[in-house]
């Protein structure tokens, strides 16, 4: 609070009032300009409020209708109309030439990740780790391949969705629902299929199981459950198990089945991104 | 009532407005050896500002051949020799930590030189005033101008004076702009209307606030708008040089017959060509610019009274003092004169202030020196993947996956063999590149630019590694010497 206003002796000018310690302020009067420069910001904030969206109350949009929203299908024309060069490019060229380039290849990997978070994270996870039932992509095991064409075709025509005539994979019989095996037969193949990485509990009923493998599994799994790629049969002699490795879970796959779907992708995205998908999901495992 | 009325109109008399109008400042011309030295400091700063951006340096095909080039697109720096990238901003940071203290030291040494003489606010509004006198006259011929009726000569030399402001504006917001963008390029795009709305809005600003700064708000930027002057109080002492006015001599103010008298004859001489308007000779005062314009105009009235010069001058407040006290009670005259001079000392450079300026600036100066010379044209960067941490292998064994990055400063590429350092019997694989005879990924350094690679690192199913083990990786030119490493960590699952 002031509490003295009175005339400076020295400098002749009146002072504020205010005193600190004895030191007392001049009360200099400020230059007339700072003050209209004051008063245009004050009128340059009321337009601004009447133009633009500066209440945040619903339905008070400003007189020129602008919003953020609004703005964004222009910022995105914008952002595509200037990636566009290079996704025409994209679309042109194949994996492998992608691969071959510096700049397209920096750019398809950066431009997948998007996409790939975007459209597969869903199920294959974050950077491809996989869960029960959706393959990882980033190990060394490769379902359908993990060459760049392989990738490449199987995100075009997808897994078992019935959306395309190139689709991968086959359906696996349910032998106990179906009535080809019994729950007797189930066990002893599973038993078997656990013996091919020598994780067999009981030694007599993997002996039995080995003939109804090589009757009902082999002519898909091989005959020491190396997996065939052409019908998309997981390999079942090594430590990745898609559908968990455990012995209930290798006797619930034979008795009812198991069979992943993936959809297609060709038609739903654009060529150039399926392209940038490619070579991301071969960089996460360093594919085949 | 009608007394009330009264009593309220009294107050409101009393107190001042609180708001006053600008009175604009009519500096005089003045010559002597301090107007030499701004015009010699300024024509210096001007023409380094308008030339730089000229001067090529050639750095090889494909790289920007100028010398001074902030290159925004590619985000680089380009200063002569030196090339930096945006990740080494800390060099700009150093060299404006160095730019502070010196002008902290020189401030306190000398005052202050840099508001009087270096300061583009300064120099620019030098430029405009000498503009406006050429076009308008003198002082007085301006106050009479201004004073005048708006008639036909006044439109033709204001539009005249404003004419040639706007192309000094113009040519230094042109200039400004090609410090970003290459000089001739630019300039032809401008001139061709082919240049980006950037261009053209920088320019526009650069323009506008030189001809408003330069031309209209002037002192007044220094008084109201620029912290410095508030600041610089506590870098000066009482022996640092600031331009004064020498009391002990000049007082009491009289005319040049009367010999009872000072030696100022009030001639207001140091007042008419200040340009911010103020009288010296009310001592040190914030609006004081430090130019020493006064000096000048005061040398010249002594000079032609037949009195010894340097009534104001570069003075120390320690030796203003001692004169003082020196010639106190002592009646005006050659005595008085003579006793006040012997009473000074020489301004004292070396001062516990000074010396820590000097001490800093030397540090700053060692540190930069040494982060150059040390610093890395080649750098390896490690992020391990966090999704997933590891993978098991079809086999049983481990893998992690890497992204290396490759940071090449260099304007030649090169190609260096990767390694890794840690428990044995960890392989390491890099798709995408070539191998040398022993296996080793051979990876290609793209010149003036970062490569990237994905790099796996696996154990085998017989390895029991802890969850966590470190690995380096290292970067080996032709001969083997290790050119960039980096540590990273391979994970596994819990043992």
């Amino acid at each position: 609070m002031p509490t003295k206003i009175e005339k400076d002796a020295i400098s002749g000018q009146m002072t504020t009032g205010h005193e600190w310690d004895g030191l007392k302020e001049l009360d200099t009067p400020m230059p007339r300009w700072w003050l209209w420069t004051f008063y245009a910001t004050v009128v340059f904030a009321l337009v601004w409020v009447v133009i633009y969206p500066a209440i945040p109350v619903s339905g008070l949009t400003g007189l020129s209708g602008w919003t953020a929203r609004g703005a964004l299908p222009a910022e995105m024309a914008a952002e595509r109309a200037r990636i566009e060069p290079m996704l025409a490019r994209l679309r042109e060229a194949s994996p492998a030439e992608i691969a071959a380039d510096p700049e397209m290849r920096a750019f398809a990997l950066a431009g997948g990740r998007g996409a790939f978070n975007n459209a597969c994270a869903g199920c294959h996870g974050a950077g491809g780790q996989g869960a029960p039932g959706f393959p990882s992509l980033a190990d060394d095991d490769w379902l359908f391949g993990g060459k760049l064409d392989e990738i490449q075709h199987t995100i075009r025509h997808g897994v078992r969705a019935g959306e395309s005539d190139d689709q991968r994979g086959i359906a696996m019989p349910a032998f106990l629902s179906t009535g080809m095996m019994t729950a007797a037969q189930v066990n002893d193949t599973a038993e078997y299929v656990l013996s091919l990485t020598g994780r067999a509990t009981n030694a007599e009923a993997a002996g039995r199981g080995e003939a109804l493998f090589s009757e009902n599994c082999a002519s898909c799994h091989g005959e020491r459950g190396e997996g065939n790629r052409d019908m998309g049969a997981p390999r079942l002699n090594d430590r990745i198990w898609l559908f968990g490795g455990d012995k209930a879970a290798v006797v619930r796959t034979i008795a009812y089945s198991r069979a992943g779907v993936m959809p297609s992708w060709q038609g739903r995205l654009d060529p150039a991104v399926v392209n940038m998908l490619t070579l991301y999901v071969h960089s996460l495992g360093g594919g085949e | 009532m009608g007394m009330m009325q009264a009593e309220r109109k009294g107050e409101a008399a009393a107190t001042p407005s609180l708001y006053a109008s600008h009175v604009k400042v009519q500096p005089r011309a003045v010559s002597g050896p301090v107007r030499r030295a701004k015009w010699t400091v300024l024509f210096l700063l001007l023409g380094l500002y308008y030339a730089v951006p000229w001067l090529r340096w050639n750095r090889g095909p494909g790289v920007p051949d100028q010398a001074v080039l902030a290159d925004m697109a590619h985000a680089r720096l380009f200063l002569g020799p030196i090339e930096i990238w945006p990740q080494e901003v800390y060099y700009l940071v150093g060299l404006l930590i160095l730019a502070a203290i010196g002008l902290f030291a020189a401030t306190s040494l000398f005052g202050r030189v840099w508001c009087g003489f270096a300061c583009p606010q300064t120099v620019w509004t030098d430029l405009f005033m000498w503009v406006e006198r050429k076009v308008e006259g003198d002082r007085n011929a301006r106050i009479k101008l201004d004073a005048g009726p708006r008639d036909a000569a006044w439109w033709r030399k204001k539009a005249a004076k404003h004419a040639a402001w706007l192309t000094i504006a113009m040519a230094t917001g042109g200039a400004w702009i090609m410090y970003f963008n290459d000089a001739p390029t630019v300039t032809r795009e401008m001139l061709t209307g082919e240049a980006s709305l950037t261009v053209y809005g920088f320019f526009a600003l650069f323009t506008g606030t030189t001809w408003l700064l330069a031309g209209g708000a002037r002192e007044q930027v220094c008084t109201y708008m620029c912290p410095w002057p508030r600041i610089q109080g506590a870098m000066l002492d009482e022996n640092s040089l600031v331009v004064s006015y020498r009391e002990w001599r000049g007082e009491r103010r009289g005319k040049p017959s009367d010999a009872t008298a000072g030696d100022c004859v009030d001639c207001k001489a140091c007042v008419h060509v200040c340009p911010t308007g103020i009288d010296i000779r009310d001592g040190q005062q914030l609006e004081c610019i430090g130019c020493g314009l006064c000096i000048d105009a005061c040398d010249d009235v002594m000079g032609r009274l037949g009195r010894e010069k340097g009534l104001i001058a570069f003075e120390t407040l320690s030796n203003l003092a001692a004169s003082a006290a020196a010639t106190k009670g002592m009646e005006p005259g050659p005595a008085r004169r003579a006793a006040g001079m012997a009473a000074r000392t020489a301004p004292r450079f070396l001062r516990v202030r000074t010396l820590i300026y000097a001490g800093a600036l030397g540090a700053v100066a060692a540190v930069m020196l040494g982060a150059w010379v040390m610093r890395e044209t080649l750098t390896i960067s490690v992020l391990p993947d966090r999704a997933p941490l590891f993978v098991r292998l079809s086999d049983g064994g481990i893998r992690n996956a890497y992204t290396l990055k490759l940071a090449n400063k260099l304007r030649e590429g090169g190609t260096l063999t990767l390694e890794i350092r840690g428990p044995a019997d960890l392989s390491l694989m890099v798709p995408e590149a070539p191998h040398d005879p022993q296996g080793r990924p051979l990876l290609h350094a793209r010149p003036d630019a970062i490569a990237s690679y994905r790099a796996f690192v696996s154990a085998p199913p017989t390895l029991h590694l802890p969850e966590r083990v470190e690995v380096t990786f290292r970067l080996l030119d032709a001969e083997g010497r290790v050119q960039a490493s980096a540590t990273s960590a391979f994970l596994g699952p819990r043992p």
